[in-house]
């Protein structure tokens, strides 16, 4: 079971959340049933399941871009009410503004917050120095490669100094080797920030080597199947943890629950 | 050297051949390339234009009805020194430019407005959406004679029938780019932090650009055409009240000297419109087609 911790230590909080859909053909289902979930200050925790369970919707609940249609979702021991500013997002697709350059993009949320340009752009040249893009600043979006648009993505949200991170399969979409240099330069980022993690992804090698706690949830709707503790010493080095012999027991012991919940999504599937 | 060949891009060559040689070769086909295409183009030209000028001389055709190119070569020369009608060529082409642009300013910017305004808001969309059909469905050329009447036989009139023209093209193309916004760009902007307003412009008028910016290239023209029209149905000035005076004299050279005028202007003003656009949407890849120009 999970440790009991004081309130105010929890950085996110689920507490019994349901979120229904309405479909074109106006049937009411819900993706998320008596929904619980929370995640302490600091902690990385990553949510895996099968497809279409509803992980992208607790992402959108925790930021505030959806609402639940019953319970309720705090952050930072604050009821969610619209967009937190306190919360950064990752996404799958690339949400790069293609028509700014690197620094542009990078400067975008201060800007928006309304931070003064000079202060903005000198607090963009050190974060794109600390992502390693310092001679592509005045590049844009389409003269650089998957995993340096990445990169870019990770600066844009770390220059606002979330104390939330929240990555929806962020690096889905890059070739392996890209991944795993992906995978250490952000567990660098975040032990520096400080903030705490909710990583979507499929990939359970991703999951437990990035996180603290691995929570499996069922198919649709979600709830949570189990969790598992991570318990494999940072700083972790992603591209060697994967022949630890702990990587491997808990990899197969995560794989067996996830089997369950993927076969039955597909069944449910062959019934429609 | 003659070992190379080259033909549609895949290149065959004799082993031991260097990359420089390869890459002269390549420049060369390239050179003789762009000549040849220019050549037959003149080549088409020539055939075109002489045929006609010759069926006109052997009386194949009616040069009354018909004309010829060297005819109208010499009509446009005095078009342009001597002006028709009394007024010369430069003030014809004010008064018919004047309204188009005007036209085009206006119904361009109500088009980019509104496109926005009812992309970014589904109840007004869903409110208005079928006035603009109807609205659509009318053949604006048709409007032209009912603006004369309401707006007389000055400027007003012409602005309006160029307005009616440029305004659902660009509305339509305005309207579309903003629904095409792509969702997790919106998603990433809101919560960086943009406002609503931050985020219609740094988000999704920007995004919405390249499908108004295509619009405009094409609404220029459609801008001329209801000058133009205007002008044909009621008006003292202007190509289009030429081309109609010209008729009514059987001046055939006259109304294709007048067309060549109206010609020119639209490939200038297409120019200056691809100029506009490469500097607005220099952050795009090279598309194919860009590559080919």
């Amino acid at each position: 079971m999970l440790p009991i911790e004081s309130h105010n230590e929890l950085a996110i909080e689920l507490i019994n959340v349901s979120r229904r859909f309405l479909s074109p053909q106006g049937k009411s289902f819900a993706t998320l049933n008596d929904f619980n979930l929370s995640v302490a200050r600091g902690e990385f925790i990553a949510l895996v399941g099968p497809t279409g369970c509803g992980k992208s919707t607790t992402l959108n609940l925790i930021t505030g871009l959806g609402k639940p249609s019953s319970g309720e979702v705090r952050v930072m021991g604050q009821r969610v009410q619209g967009i937190d500013p306190q919360i950064g997002f990752v996404f799958q697709a690339d949400a790069l503004f293609p028509w700014r350059t690197v620094l542009e993009n990078v400067i975008a949320g201060p800007l928006f917050r309304g931070e003064a340009r000079n202060e903005a752009t000198l607090r963009g040249h050190d974060w794109i120095n600390r992502v390693g893009l310092s001679a592509f600043e005045g590049h844009y979006p389409h003269q650089l490669s998957g995993g340096m648009r990445k990169r870019v993505a990770l600066a844009q949200t770390f220059i606002n100094r979330p104390k939330i991170l929240l990555m929806d399969e962020p690096f889905s979409a890059l070739d392996v080797q890209t991944r795993v240099q992906m995978h250490e330069e952000l567990l660098a980022l975040w032990s520096e920030a400080k903030a705490s993690v909710v990583f979507v992804t499929h990939d359970l090698e991703e999951a437990i080597g990035l996180a603290d706690k691995v929570y499996v949830l069922t198919s649709r709707p979600a709830t949570i199947k189990s969790v598992h503790q991570i318990d494999i010493p940072r700083p972790r080095l992603i591209s060697e943890i994967r022949y630890d012999k702990k990587f491997i027991d808990l990899s197969r012991l995560i794989w067996r629950d996830l089997k369950e919940e993927v076969q039955s999504t597909y069944s449910a599937a062959e019934r429609l | 050297m003659r070992a190379i060949s080259i033909k549609d891009g895949s290149i065959t060559y004799a082993p031991g051949t260097s990359d420089a040689e390869i890459e002269a070769a390549a420049r060369k086909a390239a050179r003789t390339r762009s000549v040849q295409v220019v050549v037959w183009r003149l080549v088409v030209l020539a055939v075109l234009l002489g045929s006609w000028e010759i069926s006109a001389r052997k009386v194949w055709i009616d040069s009354f009805f018909y004309s010829y190119p060297s005819e109208i070569i010499v009509r446009l020369w005095e078009f342009i020194w001597e002006g028709s009608d009394g007024v010369s060529l430069w003030v014809h082409l004010y008064y018919t430019l004047t309204a188009a642009l005007i036209g085009f300013l206006l119904g361009s910017l109500a088009g980019i407005v509104s496109g926005i305004a009812l992309g970014r808001n589904r109840m007004l969309s869903d409110i208005f959406s079928i006035y603009i059909k109807v609205l659509n469905a009318i053949p604006r050329v048709v409007l032209a004679p009912i603006f004369i009447l309401m707006l007389g036989f000055g400027l007003a009139s012409k602005v309006a029938v160029a307005f009616v023209m440029v305004f659902f093209i660009v509305f339509a193309n305005a309207f579309q780019g903003v629904r095409e916004a792509d969702r997790a760009m919106i998603a990433n902007a809101q919560i960086l932090g943009a406002s609503n307003w931050q985020l219609t412009r740094s988000v999704i008028i920007p995004s919405a650009m390249s499908w108004i910016i295509a619009s405009l290239h094409l609404s220029f023209s459609f801008a001329i055409v209801g000058a133009i029209v205007g002008e044909f149905i009621g008006s003292n000035k202007g190509i289009g009240h030429v081309i109609q005076l010209a008729r009514g004299l059987h001046d055939v050279p006259l109304m294709f000297a007048a067309i060549i005028v109206v010609l020119v202007v639209v490939l200038a003003a297409e120019y200056v419109m691809t100029l506009i656009e490469h500097r607005l949407v220099k952050w795009r890849p090279p598309s194919a087609s860009d590559a080919h120009a």
